[in-house]
């Protein structure tokens, strides 16, 4: 157990004073436990095609609020790392962060968000706004800079249901942790680009649940069509995209069966000579 | 030069016990009751200062007596819980590790501090089916100077503790269900309160630890939803 953490100025004039005085998980471990963050200032870039690497997600805004869904193919340089690597997380009950780019560095910052997202809550008595989730993730990707300028990037896309404004919202990235706004959908990593032309043409605003869930699975698969590097959906192996749904019930998740006819759909439009 | 009077260390900690002791029954009782499916704190309240708190997935806080002293305690442990479980993992945040590390604190102060904390805490830790040396729940109490104590089915803290108690020993059953568990909290908080009038729900804060939740099991409830309880 870390004593340390308890510390407290003895014959100081308040007890009980810490370092830390803050609301901020994030804050605490650099002042107080700094080895516990991740360090990679050390990487040397020559090695990147040695670490396992995420490839295609996305996000798109919908009627009743937002949907973020990711392959779960995961790459080192040309080979497969993991067949079934997931790349969307939970951050809380109203928010979910996928990753993109080196899978070692994104996946812990996910990890660290969500317990910043819980420890400020706990430590205020109420939930940071949607619009402050998105700007602390964008603290932590700034603070990944160093290593981001090696070759270990970050990239994520952040979305959830804002209850406040009471629509679903959704933030890029870039490196340097900048924080954009997108109102309709994006998408990133390395099929990001063929899945953003796929639902250029199949997104709308008024897309329900189950059609929003249509398209994403059809944006994944012509992603995984074009780059070799996604997985799309694997019948064989029983492996389906991780698709994540917020609205103003908080958060539920598309099932497997959903997603595997959803495919088998395209899979029959294909052979009756459908271009999909 | 001259020379300090000597006092004997008997009777510094008597006299710092008196000071802390009348501080923490000046304030009103909290209650926290085991049930079917839990724990429950109950605590008399109708400000908007939180005394019952939650600490991390199957552990609740519960403080009385000087707010701010209490209120930093709790920040320190939900800062020590996260950081234990950041590095470790979640199943390795317990109950008793963290009302260890509380006692300590406030033993520290108590002997080295001039003023003691005026405070009185539970940590209360709903027992997990899931592993088997973690069925039991678990409710710690710890007294202004860290003594540490477990206290099985139910355990009170501030105000007046025996008048409580009492009602406690004699109407608490293994197993109730939270309805009763909850009526019982507030009759046992009634027989210490000053006024005679009954407590109603918008004057209760009361908080559960719920075994069948997943992930995080605290809850706390809505005055509607205490109402809801009571009239079960």
């Amino acid at each position: 157990m870390n004593q340390g953490l308890l510390d407290f100025s003895v014959g100081g004039t308040v007890p009980l004073q810490g370092k830390y005085q803050g609301s901020s998980f994030f804050e605490l471990l650099q002042l107080e436990q700094p080895h516990l963050l991740p360090d990679l200032s050390g990487w040397s870039e020559s090695a990147t095609d040695k670490v396992p690497h995420g490839t295609t997600v996305l996000a798109m805004r919908f009627r009743d609020g937002v949907l973020v869904a990711g392959d779960r193919l995961a790459t080192a340089g040309h080979s497969v790392a993991s067949r079934d690597v997931v790349k969307v997380f939970e951050t809380d009950p109203y928010s979910v962060m996928a990753i993109s780019g080196a899978a070692g560095p994104c996946i812990e910052m996910a990890h660290i968000l969500s317990v910043e997202l819980e420890h400020y809550e706990k430590i205020e008595g109420e939930s940071l706004g949607l619009e402050g989730k998105a700007n602390k993730l964008s603290q932590m990707i700034r603070a990944n800079l160093p290593a981001a300028m090696q070759g270990l990037a970050v990239v994520p896309l952040f979305a959830g249901y804002d209850t406040r404004r009471k629509t679903g919202r959704l933030w890029k990235f870039d490196i340097t942790g900048g924080r954009y706004e997108e109102l309709e959908f994006d998408a990133t990593g390395s099929g990001g680009l063929y899945a953003r032309e796929s639902l250029k043409h199949s997104w709308d605003q008024q897309l329900g649940r189950d059609d929003a869930v249509r398209a994403s699975v059809s944006a994944l698969t012509a992603a995984a069509d074009e780059d070799r590097a996604t997985g799309g959906v694997d019948l064989e192996r029983g492996i389906y995209p991780v698709i994540k749904i917020c609205t103003v019930d908080g958060q539920t998740d598309a099932s497997e069966e959903e997603i595997a006819a959803c495919y088998r759909n395209i899979l029959e439009a294909r052979a009756a000579g459908g271009n999909l | 030069m001259s020379m300090p009077f000597y006092v004997s260390p008997e009777q510094v900690m008597a006299d710092k016990a008196e000071f802390a002791r009348k501080g923490i029954s000046r304030g009103k009782s909290i209650v926290a009751i085991e049930h079917q499916n839990g724990i429950l704190m109950m605590a008399e309240n109708s400000t908007t200062l939180s005394k019952l708190g939650e600490i991390y997935d199957r552990i609740a806080f519960a403080g009385v007596g000087k707010f701010s002293e209490f209120d930093q305690l709790r920040k320190v442990g939900v800062r020590f819980a996260d950081t234990t479980g950041y590095q470790f993992s979640r199943e390795d945040v317990r109950g008793r590790a963290l009302a260890n590390a509380f006692s300590q604190v406030m033993g520290e102060v108590f002997t080295r501090e001039i003023k003691p904390l005026e405070i009185e805490i539970i940590v209360a830790e709903v027992g997990d089916d899931r592993y088997d040396d973690h069925k039991k729940n678990l409710l710690y109490r710890v007294k202004y100077d860290g003594f540490i104590s477990d206290h099985p089915g139910y355990c009170v803290i501030g105000g007046n503790v025996e008048d409580v108690e009492a009602v406690l020993k004699n109407d608490y059953n293994d197993g109730m269900p939270a309805g009763e568990a909850a009526s019982l909290a507030r009759r046992a908080l009634n027989a210490g309160a000053e006024h005679s009038s009954e407590l109603d729900a918008k004057s209760l804060e009361v908080c559960l630890l719920d075994r069948n939740l997943t992930g995080r099991k605290f809850c706390r409830l809505s005055t509607e939803e205490v109402q809801g309880m009571l009239n079960a």
